[in-house]
């Protein structure tokens, strides 16, 4: 089972008990990064946003990272003039039961006592979470896993991606809820997913999320079907999206959720990235940590990372678990990836008991333990603009 | 080479309704590939990470790997077969390669 989890205010429980400190435009960044740098704990993360003009999306967004439930308290920096609503932002995190301090360097005197000011901030939220913290059973039934895959090859789709989706099954089997997303990288599955929805209003939502991908990728004159993916012995688009889709594991889908909007009740769900509109602000999403960024503002206490070419990156806020398939990726770069997957393929293992490490490593980081990632300090975290509705044709069952 | 030896497996079957299987390392013609209790001979060599027929799948039936529709047979696909550009198309978009060896939708 899993170790004690960190009770908050709203009954959701945190693997981790993180202080937050948030620049709202890049001019407040330096500031924020130094105060990170002194306070000298593992567990004060920096985030936030570069731009200066105010965007509905990364507000929402801000509002679910700094109430994700592995963070404990927050520390914003703000440099004064820029357009982000901070007081929204901190009202909504104080209503949240968190400790949160605002330090506006135009009125703190500048950089250095900027520093000097979200330093001391950032000391008294510690001291106020101390006090707070409340460390309670945690089930199955309170964790969220994502998944996503970055530097993929020709081994993601028959080694690293079905072992995670062993694992996505016996996960939700347990009552967790589980988060797939890449609709533009599912084209072509959309029939064999709506299969799986667990009402017709789901399927719907399914096929219409990847109608809209399909629309959307194209509007951007970008394809996913490159020529190196048929030297690599993938012949069809709907091929390779297919070894993209099998880490979504088996179990029925229960409803399609867009980014910041949390599932209610455990299960599978697929999050919806891709904007209705016409293409705006550009791609749906830039790097893989901007995908981690929004499985965590969906409530994603850890993200399940498959590469074969070898992605290093971790995560702010939420542990990320690195799985390859391709046996010289774990050899040359084992220090960064968790789980070896590659063993499929040397024949020296099956996809189930792969799924089997996966799950039982969920677990135990999920319980305090250190992901590799997470060991070597890598806290990236990347937010832009982007134009999404909260709600599009998405539905999500409520708890019973 | 592995001839005969059913360890390590040379190709790997993602799930029960699949009409081909991956190949985990390079596979030449005449070789007898142990598939799920069931012996394939290759009739072509198949690069690693490439498909192999695990049955006879007729012109325009669908190609199933993942237990999904990957594409259709453009042409009679018998055991053994290695299964690519030349046999299968996609049913959503062409594929297009570097030498321009386009698929015909």
């Amino acid at each position: 089972m899993i170790a004690n989890g960190y009770l908050r205010a709203d009954g959701r429980k945190g693997i981790r008990n993180v202080t937050a400190v948030i620049y709202l435009v890049e001019c407040a960044h330096h500031v924020a990064r130094r105060v990170v740098e002194l306070a000298q704990d593992d567990d004060v993360h920096l985030l936030g946003f570069p731009g200066c003009y105010p965007n509905e999306y990364s507000l929402r967004m801000m509002k679910a990272l700094a109430t994700h439930p592995n963070v404990g308290g927050v520390v914003l920096v703000s440099l004064g003039c820029e357009g982000f609503n901070r007081e929204a932002l901190a009202s909504n995190i104080e209503a949240s039961g968190r400790p949160v301090r605002t330090v506006v360097i135009q009125q703190a005197g500048g950089t250095r006592s900027g520093i000097e000011t979200a330093l001391a901030a950032v000391k008294q939220v510690r001291e106020e979470m101390i006090r707070a913290e409340r460390r309670v059973p945690m089930h199955f039934s309170d964790l969220v896993v994502g998944t996503i895959c970055g530097g993929s090859d020709g081994t993601s789709g028959i080694a690293a991606n079905p072992a995670v989706g062993r694992a996505f099954d016996r996960l939700v089997d347990a009552g967790a809820s589980c988060l797939f997303e890449e609709t533009g990288e599912m084209i072509g599955c959309e029939g064999a997913m709506s299969t799986r929805a667990a009402s017709p209003e789901v399927a719907e939502a399914i096929v219409a999320s990847i109608h809209n991908a399909e629309k959307y990728y194209r509007a951007m004159g970008y394809g996913s079907f490159a020529p190196g993916n048929a030297e690599g012995g993938l012949s069809t688009l709907e091929e390779k999206s297919a070894g993209a889709y099998v880490k979504s594991g088996s179990r029925a889908i229960n409803g399609v959720i867009r980014p910041a909007q949390q599932p209610d009740a455990p299960g599978l769900y697929l999050l919806d990235v891709v904007p209705d509109t016409a293409p705006k602000f550009g791609f749906p999403n830039i790097s893989d940590n901007s995908e981690i960024v929004e499985l965590m503002a969906c409530g994603a206490h850890l993200t399940l990372f498959t590469t074969g070419r070898g992605s290093v990156v971790g995560s702010a806020i939420a542990p990320v678990i690195k799985i390859t398939g391709n046996p010289e990726t774990y050899a040359l770069m084992s220090e960064d990836m968790d789980i070896d997957a590659g063993r499929v393929l040397e024949g020296k293992s099956t996809l189930d008991e792969v799924g089997d490490d996966i799950f039982n490593l969920v677990v135990s980081v999920a319980s305090g333990a250190l992901s590799k990632s997470e060991s070597l300090g890598h806290r990236e975290f990347v937010l832009t603009y982007k134009s999404i509705d909260a709600v599009g044709p998405a539905c999500h069952p409520t708890r019973a | 080479m592995n001839t005969g030896n059913p360890i390590p497996v040379a190709a790997i079957v993602l799930h029960p309704a699949d009409s081909v299987a991956v190949c985990r390392r390079n596979v030449a013609a005449g070789e007898a590939l142990p598939l799920e209790g069931e012996l394939v001979v290759a009739r072509a060599d198949v690069a690693l990470g490439h498909k192999i027929a695990r049955c006879f799948i007729p012109l325009g039936a669908v190609v199933v790997k993942y237990g999904i529709a990957i594409g259709s047979a453009t042409k009679d696909i018998h055991p053994g077969d290695w299964v690519h550009l030349h046999n299968l198309k996609s049913n959503y978009i062409s594929s297009h390669v570097r030498d321009s060896e386009e698929q015909t939708t």
